[in-house]
């Protein structure tokens, strides 16, 4: 027992961040798998707003047509949004972050794992189910698979950017209506990109460069966005 | 301490103690006050009475004398909250902080002048008071940004973590305001390009644009000027348990 106290882990191979990545990951799956509702009502969330605007604005083909691809994008951006909130409050609520912070683990490996268990529980399930609401709201054949493939590299980014504002407001009783306000301005390039790439497609023009900017922002998100995480949670919790 | 290199200027250590920043902005503060006054007059009369009016535009393209400078400060307001917040976090300053925290009020009210004066210059030179176009929706947005570190900071409780959080939250927004720039920029541009570049010099004749850098800088000094007032009051609240501020309470 005390040799095992004792003895220095080995942190040292490069291994053992690999590990460690896969750990997380694997847990913030299973947590998820077994909390089954909360893995649904995301989707359920994302038809329903998809479901108002022909309520609201109006159910003509051709109008609806025009604003689907906005549409698809915002109730994406919204329900990426609501499922945020609780990505690290019960890890907050039982003391499991605190001594995830004690430890000698980068918080950046722990901090990516945990967005891309997210992101694989939301913004893959929504780009899934994105071309049925599509479908619903008359998008053109062409755009479809602009579409998809815009959410595909846009959604990691939403999450990421949103899991900056869950690490602010963790610490927070009311933190839902503070994290969209944080959160929400951050959004604005890649609704505009998604959207205008998906526009473009329907217009038969080049979406290449739509993609490679959706990318470009996937890229800095994923390197600097767990670092600001990172120090959001240091910060929530010792506060 | 002695061998090693001091790689920071004295005044910056100096600055990290409120009381020595409470007394160097007492001193700055009425010269801040006159130039700011004396620019901004000076401005304001030189802007409505004596410069051209505009061949298309007529009179109406007077209030860019308020317009652009409004819109100038509110983008280094934010640049200023931000480094500040950055000095902060990394060296733990209180001054620091207060400056950071000092900002974010100022720069929502330079950026609702911005948004009012542009809606009101909108509606006689494109027909309407508000526009989707790409300047005016990245102002709207950089509102947004100093309005959420608002609510952060406001809803923390412990002054502390507060002005850490609002911290991290302004080098997120940093960083994407170059990018919220942009990508607003592609997306929709009715607006003229910027009236001042580093690189060029303005497409303006000389008796249109030296008034309106008069009002530029004047809308800096009075920056300073309220800033400072700003963190004068929020270093006495803070540190009103130290014997020097009770004393010269006490005293006076």
């Amino acid at each position: 027992m005390a040799d095992t106290l004792t003895k220095e882990p080995d942190y040292s191979a490069g291994r053992s961040v690999g590990s460690l990545y896969w750990a997380v990951l694997r847990r913030e799956l299973l947590l998820f798998f077994r909390r089954r509702s909360d893995l649904l009502n995301p989707l359920v969330f994302f038809l329903l707003v998809a479901s108002l605007f022909p309520l609201g604005v109006s159910p003509d083909p051709t109008f609806l047509a025009q604003v689907a691809p906005g549409v698809v994008w915002v109730a994406a951006l919204l329900s990426t949004l609501l499922s945020m909130d609780g990505l690290f409050r019960s890890d907050f609520d039982d003391g499991t972050l605190e001594q995830t912070l004690l430890s000698p683990q980068p918080m950046f490996v722990v901090g990516l794992a945990k967005v891309s268990a997210h992101w694989i529980m939301t913004g893959l399930p929504l780009t899934l189910l994105a071309p049925l609401i599509a479908v619903m709201l008359f998008l053109p054949a062409d755009g479809m698979a602009g579409l998809v493939l815009t959410l595909l590299l846009g959604t990691p980014t939403l999450s990421l950017i949103g899991a900056i504002g869950a690490a602010l407001t963790v610490g927070l009783r009311k933190g839902g209506v503070l994290l969209s306000l944080l959160v929400l301005p951050l959004y604005v390039p890649v609704l505009i990109f998604g959207s205008s790439a998906v526009q473009a497609a329907i217009n038969g023009l080049p979406v290449s460069g739509h993609l490679a900017l959706l990318g470009a922002m996937l890229a800095l998100g994923v390197v600097m966005a767990p670092l600001a995480i990172g120090a959001a949670l240091r910060i929530s919790v010792s506060g | 301490m002695s061998g090693q290199k001091k790689w920071m200027p004295r005044w910056f250590y100096q600055l990290a103690s409120p009381r020595w920043c409470y007394d160097i902005t007492g001193k700055l503060l009425p010269g801040f006050v006159i130039a700011a006054l004396l620019l901004l007059g000076v401005g304001t009369v030189w802007a409505l009475l004596f410069a051209p009016a505009d061949y298309q535009q007529g009179n109406s393209f007077r209030i860019i004398y308020i317009h652009v400078p409004a819109a100038i400060l509110a983008q280094s307001c934010y640049m200023m909250m931000a480094v500040a917040g950055a000095i902060g976090l990394i060296w733990k300053m209180k001054v620091a902080d207060m400056v950071a925290k000092s900002c974010a009020p100022i720069g929502v009210s330079v950026a609702l002048l911005a948004l009012a004066t542009g809606a009101i210059w909108g509606k006689p030179t494109w027909g309407s008071w508000w526009v989707w176009d790409a300047r005016l929706t990245s102002m709207l947005i950089l509102l947004f940004l100093y309005l959420g570190v608002i609510a952060l900071h406001s809803a923390i409780e412990n002054e502390v973590t507060a002005a850490q959080s609002a911290a991290v939250l302004s080098l997120v927004g940093l960083v994407n305001i170059p990018i919220i720039k942009y990508s607003v920029e592609w997306w929709n541009t009715l607006h003229q390009p910027a009236t001042f570049t580093l690189t060029e010099r303005p497409a303006m004749p000389a008796e249109m644009w030296v008034p309106l850098l008069v009002m530029v800088i004047g809308f800096y000094c009075f920056f300073a000027v309220s800033l400072m007032l700003r963190i004068r009051n929020e270093i006495l609240h803070r540190e009103r348990r130290a014997g020097w501020v009770r004393q010269m309470i006490g005293g006076e």
